[in-house]
């Protein structure tokens, strides 16, 4: 105690118990939310179930509930299956950092391991769409670009443009690019419709199909910029942006340059 | 007699004696034209148009504007086997298979965009400088009626590659026929051979576009210019300048090889844009089929005003007696253009009915010296700013991290609030550069340098400015107000009273100005 | 105007100033050497051209900043070409701006006026002219020629009468009939309700019949949108509660605005969104108009299963689809 008192005056003391009260604090937060444990089920559960559980109850509970039934701030989970939260989860969707209209993607909170496990509790409590198979996400054998193509411009051009640039919803939502997005996770949106994207049932829009707006996606991001500088490919705004700008400004300078007396 | 004059004295020979060419090259040849680059804008678009005219004749050779339907097995992979019509198809030929046919088509239609370009910065350059004034009032109309005909035939141009894109733009053209009272829907079914989309539209928008419009342009333009050669081009205040004279360079050597090389310059910005910048991938699009969309469709930047007139429309129709009535298609479609257009063509006469003004100007004003024609353009300006500006509110939405609905709000009250606060603003500020102007003439251009004087005082030293420019700073005429009469010799009120105080009114507005350096100003500041 | 103001006087044109090269031999002979290099730099470009013409692969694509990675015989082409246009242009200016004559040439202006006595010649002329013609005097010339010219431009108009059909009742009929069966666009596969989730949407086009063809005219009016929402979503009138089945509705997919395909449906809104004018509609409404121009919802289009169990329509839309007109009883 003498000891404590002699130092109390010591440059070190602030930090050091800052850090003991962060230390305290979350220990004791994280005991505290920890107690109540969901009911218990008859079936044995793997062991990435339980850590899927650990996490959720840490870290997705405050939003989806306990038992996953939603609250008024976020959906229930119940049914939205494994292919679901890989989505959400791997594209740092979710956990959400901030709730305005639109939920970016992210740098994912959680690693791969980590989001099996989530996949696989979430999907332990009810039925949903599994995560694709590599197997089944071959669109190089199995898909059709032109296909694709037409299936693209039919079913998602509306939301993410032509050229799948992403494009503007109402009140500020937005679908958003799709170039440099993973096969998988392209597969994922369709089958679970996130946020406002509805979903893509198999019936009305087959795996084949699915697989060939995937390849088509593809085949458009590695496209190469054919005929010059691709201004966004967005249509006609940044081609007027541009001769405003570059062409009219251009052509100004010279004739300023025409008019002006020589030396 | 060199070999080269003896071999020039033959032809021009040959020549004079069977045209009588020689008294009239004679005359022509040392034309003066006055030397501004303000001057080169009407230029720009007439040396875009001969380049629309070269590049198009190009791609008529491979083009095939029929809505038959192909299967496509060409080279460009992304759409091999899918169904199209052969306008589609053999513009991706011109794009993929023809040596520079990308390329002229890019030269194409970046050109129609800067024809676009250069006829509204040479529409604002004449209506800023009053160039529209007595006598070139006809001038004026037929820029209007260029400028109206330019946005139908690029309207018409973009539409020919039948593409998703520009096959949306007709639907909605369609949309604005059909929502005329009455007769929509014949005229739409006369215009599309039937119902939308069917096989007729696009040959026929091919033979307006390849030659009926540009027959007419050629008619116009040639009258346009004509009438610039014989009235002789106006020119800026200056010393020298009056007028009754031109003050500039002759046709021939300078004046020749200064357009003719400008020619060549816009020609090599057009090339250079369409080898670095790619426009109107129609590849990209897919073609047309009315059951598709893409998220961010806009029409070319010349019809993207009207778009944002009918984003911003109030959803208005009427239902009755079996009828309806589209006002939320016509007023931004048709009758609010309309009425811009056709201010537009008349401002030349309604000016002058405001003024009173009925004689020849060929010295153009500086834009600060007719506060209220100034204001009044960029009141127009805005007007036309904020409706393109919502002609892309998705695009801008989703780049500046807005939201359709808030671009929409701001549309609707920004057009009605901004453009008199523009003519207000403008005002004040044309009045403040007149003062300005006036401080320059009496008290001369300030230097920064600070004296001491002996009193203790400080002052800044100023520069008297030239003769030159004290004249061209005063050369302006200020104008004066009209007082026409209400009431006739006998105290009676006379008919048109009412319309003549209006004009009165009108007139007042219109001659606010800072009045000119007087003698008596002149001798106030002897003194100082 | 007011002469009293006029005290500043005008100087006359100012006194010409001399270039370098008008002055300076070697001044000149530089301006003369610069022109010609850019009129050699134009040369180059047309070689580039050719070159890139002949010789650059229509398969080779290289990289460039800004630009991306992009056609290499299109690139250079354009460049090539722009640099020949450009350079004889600047050498042109270049050459006219620095050695051929820049004093400044007056002349004088005449009054666009003509003189009063051509003027009087004219009068006498027109006058004379008419009075030969007498047109005033003989009004049964007068009228019969105006019959005639008046007729005759009735002919043309005439000509155009075959432009195409009187729209007739062409504007409200779809292939929509009592029975039809829904099918998948692209694809012509039959709909199950249990093919669609909740929150799904599939975009629809009537079944054909044995051997008929699909046009652009009839996907014009054709095309319809099928969602799928929980059926308490609905805040719908007993009738057109009627017209879904169990909590799938179909709605025409051409907008009662303007005519685009409405298809952006916004599942945690239930809202569809229209790109071209941004028309948004409210799906458990009926797609009432929420915001945006569109005066009227988009028509609905009743559903029910036949004896297989496939989506079907129950009767034809009850109103014209697609964009208005002067006909339309939208009442």
């Amino acid at each position: 105690m003498k000891y404590l008192s002699r130092y109390r005056r010591h440059k070190a003391v602030a930090p050091l118990l800052l850090l003991f009260a962060l230390f305290a604090i979350g220990t004791t937060f994280s005991v505290a939310s920890a107690t109540t444990t969901p009911s218990q089920s008859a079936f044995a559960r793997s062991a990435a179930i339980d850590e899927g559980r650990e996490i959720f109850l840490k870290g997705c509970s405050s939003c989806h509930g306990l038992n996953l039934e939603g609250s008024a701030i976020a959906p229930s989970l119940l049914g939205v299956g494994a292919a679901s939260v890989d989505f959400q989860v791997g594209t740092g969707r979710m956990p959400v950092a901030d709730l305005s209209a639109q939920i970016m993607r992210k740098t994912p909170v959680y690693n791969a391991r980590e989001t099996a496990a989530l996949a696989e509790y979430v999907a332990s409590l009810a039925p949903g769409p599994a995560i694709p198979t590599d197997a089944s996400l071959n669109y190089e054998r199995d898909g059709s670009t032109a296909e694709g193509g037409e299936l693209f411009r039919t079913n998602c051009a509306m939301c993410h443009n032509f050229a799948a640039q992403g494009g503007a919803l109402t009140q500020g939502k937005y679908a958003p690019t799709l170039m440099g997005v993973e096969p998988k996770y392209i597969y994922e949106a369709l089958i679970t419709g996130p946020q406002s994207m509805p979903v893509f049932s198999d019936k009305t829009l087959t795996p084949g199909e699915k697989l060939s707006i995937i390849k088509w996606v593809k085949a458009a991001e590695a496209e190469p910029a054919l005929g010059g500088a691709s201004l966004g490919r967005v249509g006609p705004v940044t081609e007027g942006l541009l001769i405003w700008t570059l062409g009219i400004g251009l052509l100004i300078g010279v004739a300023v340059w025409l008019a002006m007396k020589a030396r | 007699m060199t070999a080269r004059e003896r071999v020039a004295g033959t032809v021009a020979n040959y020549v004079d004696e069977r045209t009588g060419a020689a008294a009239w090259m004679k005359k022509n040849l040392n034309k003066v034209f006055p030397d501004h680059w303000s001057f080169l804008l009407g230029e720009i678009a007439l040396y875009s148009f001969i380049i629309l005219l070269l590049s198009g004749t190009f791609l008529t050779f491979w083009f095939d504007p029929s809505q038959r339907e192909v299967i496509y097995d060409g080279d460009y992979q992304p759409l091999s086997g899918l169904k199209m019509s052969a306008a589609y198809a053999s513009t991706l030929h011109i794009s993929f298979e023809v040596r520079g046919g990308l390329l002229m088509r890019q030269i194409h239609h970046w050109a129609a965009l800067l024809f676009m370009v250069a006829i509204v910065v040479h529409l604002l350059r004449v209506y800023f400088t009053g160039a529209f004034r007595k006598p070139r009032e006809f001038n004026w109309i037929i820029g209007v009626g260029l400028l109206t005909l330019g946005i139908v035939e690029g309207f018409l141009g973009y539409s020919l590659p039948d593409d998703l894109l520009s096959g949306t733009g007709i639907r909605i053209a369609e949309a604005i026929i059909q929502a005329l009272p009455v007769v929509g829907s014949y005229i739409a079914f006369f215009a599309f051979g039937g119902a939308f989309p069917g096989e007729s539209f696009i040959p026929r928008i091919y033979t307006v576009h390849v030659l009926l419009l540009p027959g007419i342009f050629l008619a116009l333009i040639t009258v346009h210019l004509m009438l610039v050669w014989y009235q002789k081009h106006t020119q800026y205040p200056g010393p020298g300048r009056t007028e009754k004279n031109v003050v500039g360079y002759p046709l021939f050597p300078v004046y020749m090889a200064k357009a003719g090389g400008f020619f060549f310059i816009v020609f090599g910005v057009i090339a250079f844009l369409s080898a670095v910048a790619s426009i109107n991938p129609i590849w990209l699009y897919g073609p047309y089929t009315p059951g598709q969309i893409s998220a961010g469709s806009q029409p070319d930047w010349y019809m993207g005003w009207l778009d944002g007139l009918v984003r911003m429309a109030p959803p208005l129709e009427t239902h009755a007696f079996g009828h309806t009535i589209s006002w939320n298609i016509l007023i931004p479609g048709l009758i609010l253009p309309g009425i811009m257009f056709t201010g537009l063509a008349l401002y030349p006469f309604i000016e002058a009915w405001i003024s009173g003004d009925k004689r020849e100007h060929h010295i153009l004003d500086r834009p600060r010296n007719v506060p209220n024609r100034t204001a009044l353009g960029a009141m127009a300006l805005t007007f036309t700013i904020v409706a393109l500006l919502n002609g892309g509110n998705d695009i801008i939405a989703t780049t500046f991290n807005l939201t359709i609905n808030q671009m929409m709000w701001f549309s609707r009250i920004g057009i009605l609030v901004l453009p008199p606060i523009a003519f207000v603003v403008t005002k004040r500020l044309c009045l403040s550069l007149q003062r300005a102007d006036r401080d320059l003439v009496l008290h001369g251009r300030e230097t920064g340098t600070l004296v001491r004087m002996p009193s203790g005082e400080f002052v800044e030293i100023h520069e008297p400015i030239s003769a030159e420019k004290a004249w061209t700073l005063t050369q302006h005429e200020q104008p004066v107000p009209l007082e026409l009469p209400a009431t006739d010799a006998r105290g009676l009120k006379r008919p048109g009273a009412i319309k003549n105080k209006l004009r009165n009114r009108m007139s007042r507005a219109h001659a606010v100005a800072v009045p000119k350096v007087s003698a008596q100003d002149l001798k106030e500041i002897e003194h100082h | 105007m007011s002469s009293e103001l006029e005290v500043i006087k005008d100087p006359g044109v100012p006194a010409h100033v001399h270039r370098q090269a008008d002055l300076d031999p070697r001044a000149e002979k530089k301006a003369e050497r610069q022109v010609a290099i850019l009129f050699a730099l134009s040369a180059l470009g047309t070689i580039l051209f050719i070159y890139s013409y002949i010789w650059i692969s229509e398969d080779l694509f290289i990289y460039f900043p800004i630009l991306g990675t992009t056609n290499a015989k299109q690139l250079f082409l354009g460049l090539g070409l722009a640099l020949s246009l450009f350079f004889i242009g600047a050498g042109a200016i270049h050459w006219a701006k620095t050695l051929m004559p820049d004093e400044e040439v007056i002349a004088m202006r005449h009054e666009m006026r003509s003189e009063d006595e051509d003027r009087r010649a004219l009068v006498e002329t027109a006058k004379a002219g008419a009075g030969a013609a007498a047109l005033g005097r003989r009004s049964l010339i007068k009228r019969s020629l105006g019959l005639s010219l008046g007729l005759i431009g009735l002919s043309p108009l005439l000509l155009l009468r075959d432009l195409g059909p009187l729209p007739g009742k062409e504007l409200e009929k779809t292939s929509w009939k009592t029975g039809t069966r829904l099918v998948t666009d692209p694809g012509d596969r039959p709909i199950k309700p249990s093919d669609l989730e909740v929150g799904a949407v599939a975009q629809v086009l009537p079944e054909l019949a044995q051997g008929e063809e699909r046009t652009l005219n009839n996907i014009g009016k054709d095309a319809v949108l099928l969602i799928r929402l929980r059926p308490e979503e609905f805040q719908l009138d007993a009738q057109r509660l009627a017209m879904t089945y169990q909590g799938i509705i179909a709605f025409s997919k051409i907008c009662s605005h303007m005519g685009c395909a409405v298809a952006l449906y916004e599942q945690q809104t239930k809202h569809l969104l229209c790109p071209c004018h941004q028309s948004t509609f409210d799906v458990p409404r009926a797609a009432k108009v929420i915001f945006g121009p569109a005066a009227r919802p988009l028509p609905q289009l009743a559903i029910s299963v036949d004896q297989e169990g496939f989506l079907v329509a129950q009767r034809p839309f009850s109103e014209p689809v697609g964009p208005s007109y002067w006909e339309r009883n939208s009442q």
